[in-house]
């Protein structure tokens, strides 16, 4: 290989057509005679429905129909269950998944409960007044502790209690180790996570050629694979009948590979039956309810250590929100409790949980997946250990960081991907060292900090670890073509919201193919061009994919020299591939190109002989035997106003070990943008529902996505420690900016306020000022 | 989130525009720079029968000086506001409280007029109008008034304006020698409505006491809040750390802030004295050196 | 009630079109589904994420926060209309791509017509000024960091231009 791409800062090929706006989106798709769908969704949190009227909004001028859960027939089923939960001894795990459109019960504001498609969306909302629906209402379960007090309601009716799940794992003897342990020290903490908020909200077009007997449906899922086999089963057509096409999709973040949402099994159905094409748009009010959201958790943590801060175990017990259903299985709870582990050696571990149905939206996934509440907690913990011990916070975390040659590490648990919880690889130490440098801690503690207190400024600093499992199965696959006109097409089965897909797989291609980067065509998402795989989830497309465009890649590459060198008559090993020109080594001008090539791979006269293929082509697949750990450290310094509560963000800095870097500009990107959900989720996202299981907050004025003045100019910096676990040594990176920010909020601010001395600890997320001003302001306010 | 049907008509002249609401009522509603108006039609909490386009009525936008009185047209959109410099020169309570609200995309359609008869309690010009004690002049096709601005915020999103009006001008004073303003808030976001704002209006004395002060609110109550009463204990007093601690003291007592979802009633009567400290060290600094 | 139509002539990009649309349709729609210009996206249909600004006589506004009507007489410039030609970006749209300003790309056109409008005021613009400008505009993908960058590179190269 003659040019290096791999490792290289290259420009993103799918830039152009984004930035001149002739990127096809979902709902750019304009087809003859589409229709328009809108839902109409429950207002209440929990109710029982007794009567539904649709026959005014059917007699509206421009509806073409309106249809209830009756009239779906046998199409009517609950939705899969995505990932079954973990073999795990003792697990309990009660499975209730969404349904179409609500039946007899609604279970959380914005469940669907009838479909009305019309000429327009303008006259399709306006058909939605005209539904008259007697509705009564339940008392909605929105507490989780309430939810398991006895005479509770409960969200199924089937079950007796609003327990999901229940979970133990455990390493070690905690019981026995805590009991000789030094100190113990227990708090309760409360994690909220909030919505990933993509700006654009999801979508779905159906198509429905009677002709060919072809389904064609434009999502804007992370998993279109998925997505066509799941609609040609539900739909008795054959897998080849259906294409789904999950064109450019701007953002996702995780909620936007839940499956199956009712609109992606509603308007492919509908399309087929009025054999019109049909649209929804989700506008950003449904947005809030209709799509999955990540949200809390409560801890009851302790942390026991020996007397010089290292630890001896850690107990966990928590209870985690699933919302109404649990379509997504354990992914987010199993996420937490095996991330709390986080870079440090615990001997002894214990966690117990369980997941509770509420009546409110349901809960998967969204960037970091549970991993940030699990973070928060251990990070938490350590920080009040120090103090306790009277370490410096620096201190606490080097001590108890696993050591290089510990590798590969067990911690013994069972991960999300059902394998036992194996750090493959990683270097922590250095990790630290450098963030403490970069940030200037040491200084800042010891003059910088004096002096600006003498100032009177509130500043403080922090500093968080984490390590993210990354990259797991089940497997990707690939297909690397050569084409005639000497370009390279690379197509994958995983959906790309933005991560770059199309510039690091063709520089994975390019590099063994021998052709310039923007000479790769990568097409992502598109089920008549690839129909194997799982999607774009837990920071894995790059890992799992790319090794899989590598694996093809290097086949494609044998065959072009195989091919060449019957035409020169030489040996293999005296070609060379470059700029898209197979040459023989020394000898100028005599060379073939790719193309050309390509061509006589498939010629039209001389068969194809025994044992050979035609095409410069192959299809590979890979399938890592585990997760890839990642692992990284972010330190801050903040400066809050004592009086308003409001802060700034002084430094921010990420360094970062993700294994072999691909791309470091699309890697600080994703990391970037991480830290910006981060901030968003540690200061100023809050989902914020009433007792009746209302959402108050949902507009984007009120639900506050950070903007370009509240997320802070980042420092970026990493070491590599190649992953074993695939050959190119990368490690996902997509989750990382977001996990640890929580914790370092929550340790800045309580250093910028000088908090440790009035025994004020902060243990919730998000924090705003108001709360802020609830817990400690009011000290303060008294200055 | 589109908006339900309606009809539209863009008015040609004032006259026009004036006999549509006449003849539709409350039916109708204004079409300034639609930047309250639409999103809420959008979701479809508002849902006008009748627009009538005031954008053409380019008569109804300009700034104007008169001696001491400024004249602002109901349709000059927050943009010119901004750039004019005599605007800054002769009201800077005004053009500093600006850029607080929303973003500039919003600013280039969104007018004073739309925006004061929109009469958002947290929003900062109601505040500003009433700090400045201002008047506002609303037609009808029959007639012709002036309403004090301190009487013309009624309560949250209401004003006194009947169903047949528009609010045509805003007329302000300019103010006199020796005086210093301010404006402050607490906002989440660059942009977004304020936890709470506060607008301060100081005149000196010949001997550095002060011999005027106002202060309006926003997002302290159900409209704009005047609390100059409460402050006017300063009136011809030295002003000095002790007497600026007592102001703000009798600033949070006299106010009954509704909470919003940014802050709690306690937190945003916290942050009123907060503001009302700052923005008089700063209006007084003004004053005096300004 | 029947919304009547309305004819609508209007200038995008350069290019005149006649249409007819119903009063209430967003002028965000209108662009989108009636003059097939889909580069202009929509994120929220309340004027806060910034995903459809559009110039409006030169100005950036929120397309989503006016009706088509509105737009009669009216001259307009998209997303589609910045590159000065099929095989040359717009500084600007040149530093997006070079200092990696975008990922889903969803966000982009909006920032596009708000920061080019900035630019134009604002030839030498500081940091502090950008990310100002920009703080209407709402992107989940970058954490900004990458755009404001390639503001601050497009006003150099604009400068060097000139
Ligand atoms: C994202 C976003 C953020 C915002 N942030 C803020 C903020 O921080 N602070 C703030 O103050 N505002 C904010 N606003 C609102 C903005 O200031 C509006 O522009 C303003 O409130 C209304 O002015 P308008 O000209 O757009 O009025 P319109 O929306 O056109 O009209 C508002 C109301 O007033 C009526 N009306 C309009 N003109 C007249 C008239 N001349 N006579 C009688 N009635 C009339 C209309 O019929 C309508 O009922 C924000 C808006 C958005 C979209
Ligand atoms: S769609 Fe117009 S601002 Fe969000
Ligand atoms: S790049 Fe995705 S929202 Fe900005």
């Amino acid at each position: 290989m003659t040019t290096r791409y791999f490792g290289a800062p290259i420009k993103r090929n799918e830039d152009k057509r984004l930035l001149t706006g002739q990127a096809l989106f979902v709902d750019d798709v304009e087809l003859p005679g589409m229709l328009h769908a809108a839902f109409l969704r429950s207002q209440n949190a929990h109710g029982r429905i007794k009567s539904i009227d649709v026959s005014t909004a059917r007699a509206r001028k421009g509806v073409v129909a309106v249809y209830t859960a009756t009239d779906l027939g046998y199409y009517w089923q609950p939705g899969p269950l995505l990932v079954p939960p973990p073999p795990i001894a003792g697990i309990v795990f009660n499975q209730r998944t969404q349904v179409p459109l609500a039946k007899d019960k609604v279970r959380h504001v914005g469940e669907p409960i009838a479909i009305v498609i019309a000429e327009s969306r303008y006259i399709a909302e306006d058909a939605l007044a005209d539904i008259m629906i007697d509705m009564e209402p339940l008392p909605a379960v929105v507490d989780l502790e309430k939810a398991l007090a006895a005479g509770s309601a409960t969200v199924h009716d089937d079950l007796r209690s609003n327990v999901a799940a229940h979970v133990r794992q455990t390493k070690g003897n905690y019981a026995q180790a805590a009991a000789k342990a030094h100190c113990i020290i227990k708090r309760r903490f409360l994690y909220d996570h909030g919505m990933s908020s993509p700006m654009e909200t999801r979508g779905v077009v159906a198509q429905w050629d009677a002709r060919a007997g072809q389904l064609t449906v434009w999502d804007t899922t992370q998993a279109p694979v998925f997505v066509r086999n799941g609609l040609a089963g539900m739909l008795s057509l054959s897998e080849r009948q259906v294409r789904v096409i999950a064109p450019f999709v701007g953002g996702g973040f995780g909620p936007k590979i839940m499956m199956f949402y009712p609109e992606e099994v509603l308007l492919p159905w509908a399309a087929i039956k009025l054999n019109r094409p049909v649209k929804w748009i989700e506008d950003r009010l449904e947005h809030f309810f209709a799509t999955t959201h990540e949200r809390s958790q409560i801890h009851d943590a302790e942390i026991a250590l020996s007397s010089d801060g290292r630890i001896v175990g850690v107990k966990d017990v928590f209870l985690h929100d699933t919302g109404a259903y649990d379509p997504y299985g354990l992914t987010v709870p199993i996420n937490s409790q095996c991330t709390l582990l986080g870079p440090y050696v615990v001997p002894h571990y214990d966690s117990i949980f369980t997941a509770v149905f509420t009546n409110l939206p349901i809960v998967t996934p969204y960037r970091g997946a549970g991993r940030q509440h699990g973070v928060f907690v251990i990070e938490r913990l350590l920080d009040f250990a120090a103090r306790e011990l009277g370490l410096d916070r620096a201190e606490i975390r080097r001590r108890n960081l696993i050591p290089p040659d510990a590798f590969p590490y067990n911690n013994e648990i069972i991960y999300q991907d059902f394998a036992p919880l194996s750090y493959d690889s990683g270097n922590y130490e250095p990790v630290l060292d450098k963030a403490l440098a970069l940030i200037g801690y040491k200084d800042f503690i010891a003059s910088e900090q004096p002096k600006l207190r003498a100032q009177g400024r509130h500043v403080g600093v922090a500093i968080a670890c984490y390590v993210e499992g990354t990259g797991i199965g089940p497997y990707e696959g690939a297909k690397v073509q050569v084409q005639a006109n000497g370009k390279v097409s690379v197509a994958t089965g995983i959906g790309t919201q933005g991560q770059g897909h199309f510039t690091v797989f063709a520089q994975i291609a390019a590099d063994q193919v021998g052709v310039d980067v923007r000479n790769v065509d990568v097409v992502t998402g598109d089920t008549d061009q690839f129909y194997w795989g799982a999607g774009t989830f837990a920071s894995r497309g790059a890992v799992v994919a790319g090794n899989a465009v590598n694996e093809a890649s290097k086949v494609v590459r044998q065959k072009i020299l195989k091919l060449a060198a019957e035409h020169f008559e030489c040996a293999e090993d005296d070609l060379e591939i470059a700029n898209g020109e197979v040459s023989i080594v020394g000898v100028p001008g005599q060379f073939i190109r790719l193309g050309e090539l390509a061509m006589r791979a498939n010629p039209m006269r001389g068969a194809v002989k025994p044992g050979t293929e035609p095409g410069l082509e192959s299809t590979q697949y890979f399938g890592p035997p585990s997760g890839a750990t990642a692992n990284g450290v972010h330190a801050m310094i903040v400066e809050v106003d004592p009086d308003t509560l409001m802060l700034q963000v002084l430094k921010y800095v990420v360094v970062h070990d993700c294994g072999t870097v691909i791309n470091p500009l699309i890697l600080a990107g994703q990391i970037h943008g991480g830290v910006a959900q981060g901030i968003g989720n540690a200061f100023y996202e809050k989902l914020v529902f009433d007792d009746e299981g209302q959402l108050l907050n949902a507009s984007l004025t009120d639900y506050l996505l950070p903007t370009s003045l509240d997320v802070p100019r980042m420092e970026l910096a990493h070491t590599v420690t190649p992953s074993p676990l695939n050959p190119m040594g990368i490690k996902g990176a997509g989750e990382a900016g977001a996990i640890p920010v929580g914790p370092l909020f929550a340790q800045a601010i309580e250093d910028a306020l000088g908090l440790a001395a009035q025994n004020v600890e902060l243990c919730e997320i998000p924090l705003s000022p108001n709360r802020l001003w609830e817990l400690v302001g009011k000290a303060h306010s008294k200055s | 989130m589109k908006p339900a049907p309606l009809k539209y008509m863009a008015a040609t002249s004032l006259d026009h525009a004036l006999r549509l609401k006449a003849d539709y009522g409350g039916e109708a509603s204004f079409l300034a720079g639609g930047q309250s108006l639409i999103p809420t039609m959008n979701f479809r909490l508002a849902q006008p029968a009748v627009l009538i386009d005031i954008n053409q009525l380019s008569d109804l936008a300009g700034i104007a000086r008169d001696g001491q009185t400024i004249h602002i047209g109901a349709m000059t959109r927050y943009r010119a506001l901004e750039r004019d410099p005599l605007l800054a020169d002769a009201l800077p309570l005004m053009t500093e409280a600006l850029p607080h609200i929303a973003h500039p995309q919003i600013r280039n359609r969104g007018t004073l007029g739309g925006n004061l008869a929109h009469a958002d309690p947290a929003s900062e010009m109601p505040a500003i109008v009433v700090a400045l004690g201002g008047r506002l002049r609303a037609r009808s096709a029959a007639a012709e008034r002036w309403i004090e601005a301190r009487d013309f915020f009624v309560g949250p999103l209401t004003t006194a304006l009947h169903d047949d009006e528009m609010l045509v001008e805003i007329e302000l004073p300019a103010p006199v020698p020796r005086s210093g303003s301010c404006f402050m808030e607490v906002a989440r976001r660059r942009g977004d409505f304020a936890m709470v704002g506060i607008a301060l209006m100081l005149t000196l004395g010949k001997n550095g006491d002060c011999s005027s002060i106002r202060i309006a609110l926003c997002g302290a109550g159900e409209t704009p809040v005047d609390a100059s009463d409460a402050a006017s204990g300063l009136i011809g007093q030295p002003i000095d750390g002790e007497a600026i601690g007592d102001v703000a003291a009798s600033v949070q007592q006299s106010i009954d802030p509704p909470g919003n979802m940014q802050a709690s009633k306690e937190f945003q009567r916290h942050l009123a004295g907060v503001l009302v400290k700052r923005a008089l060290r700063a209006a007084w600094e003004r004053a005096t050196h300004g | 009630m029947d919304s009547e139509k309305h004819d609508i002539v209007v200038t995008v990009n350069g290019m005149r079109y006649l249409r007819q649309a119903e009063a209430r349709m967003l002028l965000s729609d209108f662009i989108r589904h009636e003059l097939l210009l889909a580069g202009t996206h929509v994120g929220c249909e309340h004027g806060v994420c910034g995903a459809c600004t559009i110039l409006f006589d030169g100005h950036p506004v929120r397309a989503c926060l006016m009706l088509a009507p509105q737009a009669n007489g009216h001259e307009i410039t998209t997303v589609e209309g910045l590159a000065p030609s099929p095989d040359q970006l717009h500084p600007l749209q040149q530093a997006m791509h070079d200092k990696h300003g975008l990922q889903c790309g969803y966000c982009t056109p909006g920032i596009l017509m708000t920061m080019t409008a900035f630019l134009a005021e604002h030839p030498v613009p500081d940091e502090a000024q950008v990310r100002e400008a920009l703080s209407g505009n709402l992107c989940r993908c970058t954490g900004y960091q990458h755009i404001v960058d390639a503001v601050l590179e497009a006003a150099e190269k604009m400068r060097d231009v000139k």
